[in-house]
């Protein structure tokens, strides 16, 4: 039988901060996740969507969502199997509880040893965050070569895989051998939507604990149909040091956080003359506004 | 994160109506499809909860794509390249995004690849595409041919065309001529029997072609040498593929600028015969016509949606004399008036379709399953009749009201909203088509007053007055009832008259059908606003105000007029 490549995509439900009303911080000054939407991290769509492409492309493949986080993280991967994913891995359990990025990346790497994927796709970074650190965390911890900022697809066979990365002043390409850990930019393709027979097919998709205190019906329903079935990894099933996980494995302290109110502070008058305009776009320049 | 499903109650609330059961009953049949078809629901519950998702991606499509690129499309509009359309980038992207979202063939039956959903959601659907883009709801709606397909085509025909619509190609009905256009029975593209290859081949030319280089084409050809009217004409495929017509040109239009107005070519064409022949313009295209004027319907609702949402956000940003304009008594009348004229457009609309979906589907089950039981026999001509008979009411309302909320929210945006900055002004040019198009107003009248003299529509009204009233309704409820008895005077009166003298039913047919329609729309409102008092009494209360004035103006212009008048305006 030939070869099925196996594709894992990295995906974060994050509280949406794009949209943040008055509450969407405590006054203790963290994040209020209450108050904000639980959304799919948006650059992990642009990486779902590479992912797909890279199944369309290779024919023989498979693309599976893997994220850790609480039961109602498996959300993501719902959403993840009605645009095209085949299935997911949430990796859940109170061990992984206030991990920084070096404690979610070790996590996850643990969790993909288990999966053994051919090419492991991520977003460039979540946006309750934005450290952008776990995918080339994930990479260093695995031996994989990584390949970040990445745009566009350029090509795809079973030994490597070419890509076009978004640099500052440009773009380059790329080709790296496979397996290999692709961070995505918010520049590629935007994620295709939802399709309409695939959210009737997967709606009612479980994750195992899910599951567990779902009704007997929708039990031997799922039973039944195993594509329904979302696999879910406690601690103990990615064999992992506990001492790396969450609080303890997390050396990353918060020290503050401040709300940061920008204030006009002053104002320029410029004249439409092609002097005023040239010193304008010179300041900016210089201070990296431009450029 | 626009979504046109979700931010819209009364969609939802159309949706969850209690005729949805037996339409889903019908549409499902004992939810057989559930073993074949791991997309397919287990039961009812099951099926509306499938298709209240499946509206959900329809929304986000139309709010975040299909409504982004209207301005783009509406300026750079489709051209002829080689004979051939080419669309605007941003109409490629749309049918990118719909098929992505696997959202073709939404009512076929599972076996050729469709969402068997009733017509009732398709018509949502077109509803929400029309009010992100109504131009490119032309196109897309025009999947309803496969409708067409199905329903008279064989088997055979059917397995190669519709699971080509399901993967999202896209459709038109060549039926129009520069000599043949509400008078479609003076048709007279050639369809000629090729022997040697065994098939059709068409000669001739169609104008007004909406997205006429579709892959697949519904013809209207005829197939008769020497007969000159409607019983020589026939219904036939031409599949795109084949080749054999070219794109003469693309009319340039006054609005729906995205949708390629074209005409066409054919040269020996080969194309397929559907059904029978002889029977293509008296059975066929009036089920297509049917179907059409059903979209449009939708489509000019969702003028109305977005044209009224326009409105109502300029009113409340736009400050004069020191507060938004909204708090102006003659602004806040237009927008409460623009919305109740929204809302029952829509009440019309999802109440046609309702009717359309039972008898459609007991139709279907009757060729292509079993003989009906007598009650499901009777079941099936009562909503065909009904469907007959609200059809022409809701294509003529719906797509009045659009010209009339286009006009209005303008008016709102002021000196603003006749400049090309804002939406309202593609909107006004957008509606203008909809009263003429698939029938003018004046046609729908033409097929509706047969339903005032035969009674139709009289019944149904004493049917609605049946309905249980709330306290806040009883008092409309009977206002409908006194609007009800001048209807009947009125008629009766024309109908004394025209034995006087021919011509005055004609002369009258509009009022006559309007006031009908008045009340049938306050009905159905009234009915919405005794289940869901918090959302529809007041539209519904100044809805049936504004019934209450048209009624009044249209009587009275009957109870004034005499046959004399027949003479008077003649031309």
């Amino acid at each position: 039988m030939e070869k099925v490549t196996k594709i894992v995509v990295m995906a974060k439900q994050v509280p949406d901060t794009r949209n943040v009303g008055k509450d969407a911080m405590t006054p203790e000054g963290t994040v209020n996740r209450a108050a904000l939407a639980a959304i799919f991290n948006p650059e992990d769509l642009n990486a779902l969507e590479m992912a797909l492409q890279m199944k369309d492309r290779i024919g023989n493949a498979t693309v599976h969502i893997l994220t850790m986080g609480p039961q109602r993280a498996a959300d993501v991967i719902r959403e993840a199997m009605f645009r095209g994913a085949d299935g997911g891995y949430l990796l859940s359990g109170k061990e992984f509880a206030g991990s920084d990025t070096l404690a979610t990346s070790y996590a996850l790497s643990c969790a993909l040893r288990k999966i053994n994927p051919d090419i492991i796709v991520a977003g460039r970074q979540a946006i309750d965050g934005d450290t952008a650190q776990v995918g080339p965390q994930v990479a260093e911890k695995l031996g994989m070569p990584q390949v970040t900022y990445a745009e566009e697809l350029v090509a795809i066979d079973d030994k490597e895989i070419t890509i076009k990365r978004r640099l500052e002043r440009g773009s380059e390409v790329v080709v790296s051998p496979l397996p290999a850990v692709i961070t995505v930019n918010s520049s590629a393709k935007e994620c295709r939507p939802r399709n309409a027979k695939r959210v009737m097919k997967f709606k009612y998709a479980l994750a195992t604990s899910e599951l567990s205190t779902a009704d007997s019906e929708k039990q031997s329903f799922i039973e039944a149909r195993p594509y329904l079935h979302i696999v879910e990894f406690a601690a103990a099933d990615v064999n992992p040091d506990y001492e790396q996980l969450g609080l303890s494995g997390s050396p990353t302290k918060v020290k503050k956080i401040e709300n940061v109110v920008f204030q006009a502070k002053e104002a320029k008058s410029l004249t439409s003359e092609d002097k005023d305009i040239e010193e304008l776009m010179k300041e900016l320049i210089a201070s990296h506004t431009l450029g | 994160m626009a979504n046109f499903f979700l931010d819209n109650k009364d969609l939802q609330y159309h949706l969850n109506h209690p005729m949805m059961k037996r339409i889903i009953e019908l549409k499902e049949r004992n939810f057989a499809d559930a073993a074949t078809y791991d997309y397919a629901p287990h039961n009812t519950e099951d099926a509306l909860d499938s298709y209240r998702r499946v509206l959900e991606i329809v929304g986000d499509v139309c709010g975040e794509v299909i409504a982004a690129n209207a301005e783009s499309v509406d300026h750079e509009g489709p051209r002829v390249v080689n004979d051939h359309v080419e669309y605007a980038a941003g109409t490629v992207r749309n049918i990118e995004a719909l098929t992505e979202a696997g959202l073709s063939g939404m009512t076929l039956p599972r076996r050729f690849d469709g969402l068997n959903m009733p017509v009732t959601c398709f018509a949502m659907a077109n509803e929400m595409v029309a009010r992100a883009d109504a131009g490119f709801e032309n196109i897309w709606g025009l999947q309803d041919c496969a409708e067409t397909i199905n329903e008279f085509a064989t088997e055979e025909i059917k397995a190669k065309f519709l699971p080509r619509v399901s993967a999202g190609e896209t459709c038109a009905m060549d039926l129009t001529e520069p000599d043949a256009g509400s008078d479609l029975g003076a048709v007279m593209l050639k369809a000629s029997w090729d022997e040697t290859a065994g098939v059709w081949r068409l000669n001739g030319c169609k104008r007004f072609i909406t997205n006429g280089d579709g892959d697949i084409s519904l013809v209207l050809a005829r197939t008769e040498e020497g007969t000159k009217d409607a019983r020589g004409l026939s219904m036939l495929i031409y599949d795109k593929r084949d080749g054999g017509v070219k794109v003469r040109r693309i009319e340039n239009k006054l609005g729906i600028k995205g949708s390629p107005t074209c005409e066409l070519v054919f040269n020996n064409a080969p194309a397929t015969l559907v059904g029978d022949r002889k029977m293509g313009l008296i059975k066929y295209v009036m089920s297509l016509m049917n179907a059409a004027r059903l979209g449009i319907a939708a489509q000019s609702t969702g003028l109305c949606e977005a044209a009224y949402r326009e409105a109502l956000k300029y009113a409340g940003e736009r400050e004069q004399f020191g507060k938004p304009i909204i708090h102006f008594a003659a602004v806040a009348e237009m927008l409460k008036n623009m919305e109740a004229k929204t809302l029952a457009s829509r009440a019309m609309l999802y109440e046609t379709a309702r009717f359309v979906d039972i008898y459609k589907q007991l139709n279907h089950i009757a060729n292509e399953e079993r003989s009906l039981e007598p009650e499901e026999r009777q079941e099936m001509k009562f909503y065909n009749r009904l469907a007959d008979g609200f059809t022409p009411l809701a294509k003529m309302f719906s797509s009045e009201y659009a010209n009339e909320v286009a006009y209005d929210s303008i008016q709102i945006h002021g000196g603003s909203g006749y400049m090309k900055d804002y939406a309202c002004e593609r909107l006004y040019r957008d509606a203008r088509i909809m009263n003429i198009y698939e029938g003018t107003t004046q046609l729908q009248v033409v097929a509706a007053i047969n339903h005032v003299t035969k009674g139709t529509y009289l019944e149904q009204i004493m049917r609605y007055e049946e309905n249980e009233r709330t306290e806040a309704t009883k008092a409309m409820g009977e206002k409908l009832v006194e609007l009800r008895k001048v209807y009947e005077q009125v008629v009766a009166r024309v109908e004394a008259l025209d034995k006087e003298c021919a011509g005055y039913k004609d002369f009258h047919a509009r009022r006559l059908v309007e006031i009908a329609g008045y009340i049938i729309l306050s009905h159905i409102m009234l009915r919405q606003a005794g289940e869901m008092e918090a959302e529809y009494l007041n539209p519904t209360k100044i809805f049936v105000k504004y019934a209450t004035k048209k009624i009044t103006e249209a009587a009275a212009y009957i109870n004034e007029s005499e046959t004399s008048d027949v003479e008077l305006f003649k031309a």
